[in-house]
């Protein structure tokens, strides 16, 4: 039931609104609204137990295993939330001066500086408010390098088939053109190909590493060559960093502009879609087209750093600091962490990663990439049990879920047919990868006996499969009050 | 598959056919429709535009996919489906008479350029 | 080691059970000049009491100012029911929605938000959220240039819009080589010069933007501004302070056929100010722009029961699907933002967020009242406005903030950075969260800091 469905007219809150209404004579009838607008009039119980009953209807970290390869779904410290929604946190104006607030930027700081050693870059700028505007920044950055030497013939950005949809559209909206190129059979960048298509009207490559695909670009110093080798610029997505944190630094690999999601590899909660935080880290050629705002410390006080400070800044990515509070939450994750925990992430991931690749490939699944190494996820392939029983990948997911475990990616990366990405994290105990292990087992087994059964999952859900043609070809996106 | 002998095609999965009036008709094959899936969604040119040849021009969207279509030939849009548009599921039922746009071709020669029935079934084979 | 649970022994068995030799061993792999030493600025870990203290310690040398700062982010009372419910793991901890018959709870949920915010603007449809008010106008920009089928690049934005915004859509428009017009303001009254307009109008545009209130907290004349640029075939974009709509006239009444997009801020509905983030960019379009709109957007539908239930849809615009040649790169927006303004105006209601609106307006009038008995201090502009009201001061404004800072009050801000000709200007918020006292003392520290 809607929370508009819960209404009765008159119903209202009066703890919540000043008592009386307070006249605006002043404002012309031609501006005053004509009607009220269409929200709910229900008491605060209902309304606390109806938000209540809806949270109860989702799956989520707290809850359930949420193998979702790409999205490293760890653990959220509720540290991390107390220590970020403390008041004064909460009451600071974003146009305060930064005299009022030295306490804060202190710990967006000491972030940045975190940040610049993980990542072994030069600068970092915490404005981008997930990773996808953290791409759009990278990659706007690489655009103004180029520009401010004059060398504007560069059109074109370079991004292997088995990235993230998001490269592509970067490139997209940064004005650039885009070149696919393929990956080889093991994984890799086909440098070939890479060769073929660099030249002078390269801008840059956007590369994931490890790939989607689970794997590590074994040739990144010789795909760095050729990229620079061209006079283009690397951009490093940071969508796994996870996989190598404390292990390899993307400044150590030769990239010259970085993006970082918090979200994931600094535990920010995903809170159901957002908000993020998709910190930027440059090489020091890049230092001069950062975003704004960053913090930088000077006379021993802590300022903004804003376009007077920076004027070949690419700019502002948002009206203030972007999603600052997720950034706090950041920080105290990673003085939690101090410098040896942040070491074993990546070896902690790599293991749950690899532990569950081999469990499950014993148990029949078939790995994508069987010759390589897992990074902190890999691909299993269930196009042998799709031939064989008609059940795929996504009715396996389906399943999944009914067994208690939020499904891995599906059909993601587009290359490997029916795939499921699995990321297990390092936050995952043993005996919680061994039971998504005989899970999937079950699952196998009721595929060949049931496979209707698996087809139609699941079954324990608050709804069924959902009929999401009926979804796009008859449009219900707002609820209209029946007449 | 279902590919008609008095058709012409492209690589990329539109079918042809030219008519008495000179106009070509351009849909997106069988084959096309059925790797999609259910169509949600037409989004056709405006007639009176001018395209060329391999020139994007129209969208056909499904639940998980879209696919652009491309103008088989060079010419000008003289006019669009607009019973399609409004009923996308008819592209799924009928994909050879759910037709998408028709074009008034510059070239009339440029027609017989296109695939036929056999060298687009093996095309469309090899992706199968 | 925190946050991981494995013993020795559950190392030792996984190991055996890869095959592998050690964990060192399974980065065999990465070209060893490459592997990282010591990581030298990453201080010791913390405990959790230790990480507190020194949080606390940071939270309390900043302290609290009674702030009247509004200028895009506005101080409102957030029932404590809100955050309680959006604290929770199943909210906090869930990821976006893809596996929909898992995720009703959040999808559900943003179904409502699109209903409110369809409703609050006026308009058809409302997408799941984007970042900011400053993020969201460049993406109704782009949406409005793309809308026009690429045959307009030419957007026309008033000055007396937040120079952030501004700024931030600058940089989208940018990379495409978008050009931004900027439509000057009347000196008199704040208001979008439409002398000025006209003649700007002249050449091609694809959409005009509208700020309701403007920056200055000005209210426009939008009707007629609206009928104007549909007559020379541009699309309107309504930037709307979602409180004062619950008094205003939305967007999509505007005129004879309404605003075509509505895109703004949506912290005021239950967001803490938070030092400038995690906010709440909200976008509503007219039905006809749907495929336009960028960002997530959910519809009901049913299941296969007949039951209804919720789903992501219009998937085929978005970055997964479309790639390059998707509407957006955008994907996770503010889902967590988005549980807050729900339930913020679910305990609001309609009456409630009226009655907010009305006290946020009462208390700038008085405080407009107040400030302008002091000598010297006048209002800018002769306009109606809300919530917020710029003075002209008779002395620089900075060494005046700085005074009032000295009494812990922030006393709004400074205009001259962006606006140069506007001289020793102030731009002063009071929202319902103000009392008399409040308010009161606000006009003593004024009158007590002008004296020096």
């Amino acid at each position: 039931m809607l929370i508009f469905e819960r209404s009765r007219p008159g119903r209202a809150n009066p703890s919540q609104a000043p008592h009386t209404p307070a006249p605006c004579d002043d404002i012309p009838a031609a501006l005053r609204r004509r009607m009220r607008p269409l929200l709910p009039e229900v008491s605060e119980l209902d309304a606390v137990r109806h938000y209540t009953r809806l949270s109860q209807k989702n799956f989520s970290i707290d809850t359930h295993f949420y193998p979702l390869g790409s999205c490293t779904m760890k653990y959220n410290p509720r540290a991390s939330n107390a220590l970020a929604m403390l008041p004064q946190f909460l009451a600071r104006h974003p146009l305060a001066p930064a005299e009022t607030g030295q306490g804060f930027l202190a710990c967006l700081h000491d972030l940045q500086e975190i940040l610049k050693d993980v990542t072994g870059m030069a600068g970092v700028s915490l404005t981008p408010a997930a990773g996808a505007q953290g791409e759009f920044a990278g990659v706007a950055m690489i655009r103004a390098y180029h520009e401010a030497r004059g060398d504007t013939a560069r059109r074109e950005i370079i991004v292997p088939d088995a990235a993230h949809g998001t490269n592509p559209a970067t490139a997209t909206m940064c004005g650039y053109a885009v070149r696919e190129i393929p990956t080889d059979r093991d994984g890799n960048v086909d440098l070939e190909a890479l060769r073929a298509v660099v030249g002078p009207h390269t801008a840059g490559l956007m590369l994931t590493n490890p790939s989607t695909l689970g794997v590590f670009e074994k040739t990144i110093v010789e795909i760095q060559k050729i990229v620079h080798g061209a006079g283009g610029l690397t951009y490093y997505d940071g969508a796994n960093l996870n996989a190598i944190l404390g292990k390899v630094r993307p400044g150590d690999m030769g990239f010259d502009v970085i993006h970082m999601n918090l979200h994931k590899t600094f535990s920010t909660p995903h809170g159901g879609g957002g908000p993020g935080a998709g910190a930027v880290g440059v090489a020091p050629r890049l230092l001069p087209f950062l975003p704004i705002p960053y913090v930088v410390q000077r006379d021993g006080a802590y300022h903004w750093a804003d376009e007077r400070d920076c004027p070949q800044s690419i700019g502002r990515l948002s009206a203030f600091m972007g999603n600052a509070g997720v950034c706090l939450r950041a920080y105290v994750y990673a003085r939690l962490l101090g410098h040896q925990g942040m070491q074993r992430v990546a070896e902690y991931a790599t293991l749950n990663a690899n532990y569950l690749m081999a469990e499950l490939a014993k148990a029949g699944f078939r790995p994508a990439y069987p010759r390589r190494r897992a990074s902190h996820e890999f691909i299993v392939t269930l196009k042998p049990l799709k031939d064989e029983t008609g059940v795929s990948a996504m009715d396996v997911a389906k399943r999944l879920l009914d067994k208690g475990f939020h499904a891995p990616t599906t059909y993601f990366p587009l290359l490997v047919p029916e795939c499921l990405l699995i990321e297990p994290t390092e936050t995952e105990s043993k005996e919680t990868l061994d039971a998504f292990v005989a899970a999937m087992k079950e699952i196998r087994e009721e595929a060949y006996k049931q496979p209707e059964m698996v087809k139609s999952a699941p079954h324990t859900m608050p709804v069924r499969r959902l009929d999401d043609v009926k979804a796009a070809r008859e449009l219900d996106l707002a609820w209209k009050k029946p007449l | 598959m279902n590919i008609p002998a008095d058709l012409k095609y492209t690589k990329s999965h539109e079918w042809a056919r030219l008519a008495d009036d000179g106009l070509v008709t351009v849909g997106i094959t069988d084959h096309a429709q059925e790797a999609l899936g259910d169509i949600v969604f037409l989004d056709l040119p405006q007639v009176g535009r001018r395209v060329a040849e391999g020139e994007e021009c129209a969208v056909v969207e499904s639940v998980k996919a879209a696919a652009d279509i491309y103008a088989p030939i060079a010419g000008e849009i003289a006019a669009v489906n607009q019973d399609a548009a409004d009923k996308p599921e008819s592209v799924n039922q009928d994909a050879y008479g759910a037709w998408l746009f028709k074009i008034r071709p510059d070239n009339a020669g440029d027609y017989n350029g296109l695939l036929d029935a056999d060298a687009y079934g093996k095309i469309a084979a090899e992706e199968h | 080691m925190p946050f991981i649970p494995h013993t020795e022994q559950d190392v030792a068995e996984m190991l055996a059970a890869i095959g592998a030799s050690s964990v060192d061993a399974l980065f065999d792999e990465i070209p060893p000049q490459l592997v990282s030493g010591e990581l030298r600025q990453v201080p010791p870990a913390l405990t959790e009491m230790e990480i507190t203290r020194l949080m606390q310690d940071r939270a309390e040398q900043d302290g609290r100012y009674l702030s009247f700062l509004g200028a895009g982010a506005y101080e409102h009372h957030i029932p404590a029911a809100v955050w309680q419910l959006v604290g929770r793991g199943e909210f906090y901890t869930a990821y976006t929605p893809y596996q929909a018959e898992a995720s009703q709870g959040t999808l559900q949920l943003l179904y409502e938000w699109q209903t409110m915010m369809a409703s609050l603007t006026g308009m058809d449809v409302s997408n799941a959220s984007l970042y900011d008010g400053g993020s969201s106008l460049g993406e109704a920009l782009l949406m409005a240039v793309r809308a026009s089928k690429g045959n307009c690049r030419r957007v026309l934005v008033p000055r007396n819009l937040h120079p952030y915004y501004r700024a931030a859509a600058a940089v989208v428009l940018r990379q495409q080589q978008i050009e931004m017009v900027e439509v000057p303001y009347l000196a008199a009254t704040g208001r979008i010069d439409r002398a000025a307009l006209e003649r700007l109008g002249a050449e091609p545009f694809a959409a005009l933007v509208i700020g309701q209130p403007n920056f200055f907290g000005v209210l426009e004349e939008p009707d007629a501004l609206t009928d104007w640029a549909h007559g020379k075939g541009a699309l309107v974009i309504g930037v709307c302070n979602p409180t004062a709509l619950a008094l205003l006239n939305p967007p999509g009444a505007w005129g004879q056929a309404g605003a075509d997009i509505a895109a703004g801020e949506a912290q005021p509905l239950g967001i803490p100010l938070s030092g400038g983030g995690p906010y709440l960019g909200y976008m509503a379009c007219k039905q006809a722009l749907v495929r336009q709109m960028p960002g997530r957007i959910i519809g009901r539908t049913v299941d296969l029961d007949g039951k209804p239930g919720f789903a992501l849809t219009l998937q085929a615009r978005e970055q997964h699907i479309r790639r390059s040649k998707a509407t957006s790169n955008i994907c996770t927006n503010q889902g967590l933002m988005v549980t807050a303004a729900t339930i913020y105006l679910a305990l609001t209601g309609p009456q409630g967020l009226e009655r907010v609106a009305a006290q946020c307006h009462a208390n700038m009038r008085r405080l407009a009242q107040l400030a302008g008995a002091i000598p010297g201090v006048t209002p800018l502009f002769a306009a109606p406005g809300f919530h917020e009201v710029a003075l002209r001061l008779p002395q620089p404004v900075e060494p005046v903030l700085a005074r009032l800072r000295r009494q812990r009050v922030l006393g709004g801000f400074d205009l001259g950075a962006a606006y140069p000709e506007l001289g020793n200007a102030l731009l002063v918020c009071a929202t319902e969260t103000k009392t008399e006292d409040d308010l009161q003392r606000f006009a003593q520290l004024l009158d007590a800091a002008l004296k020096g």
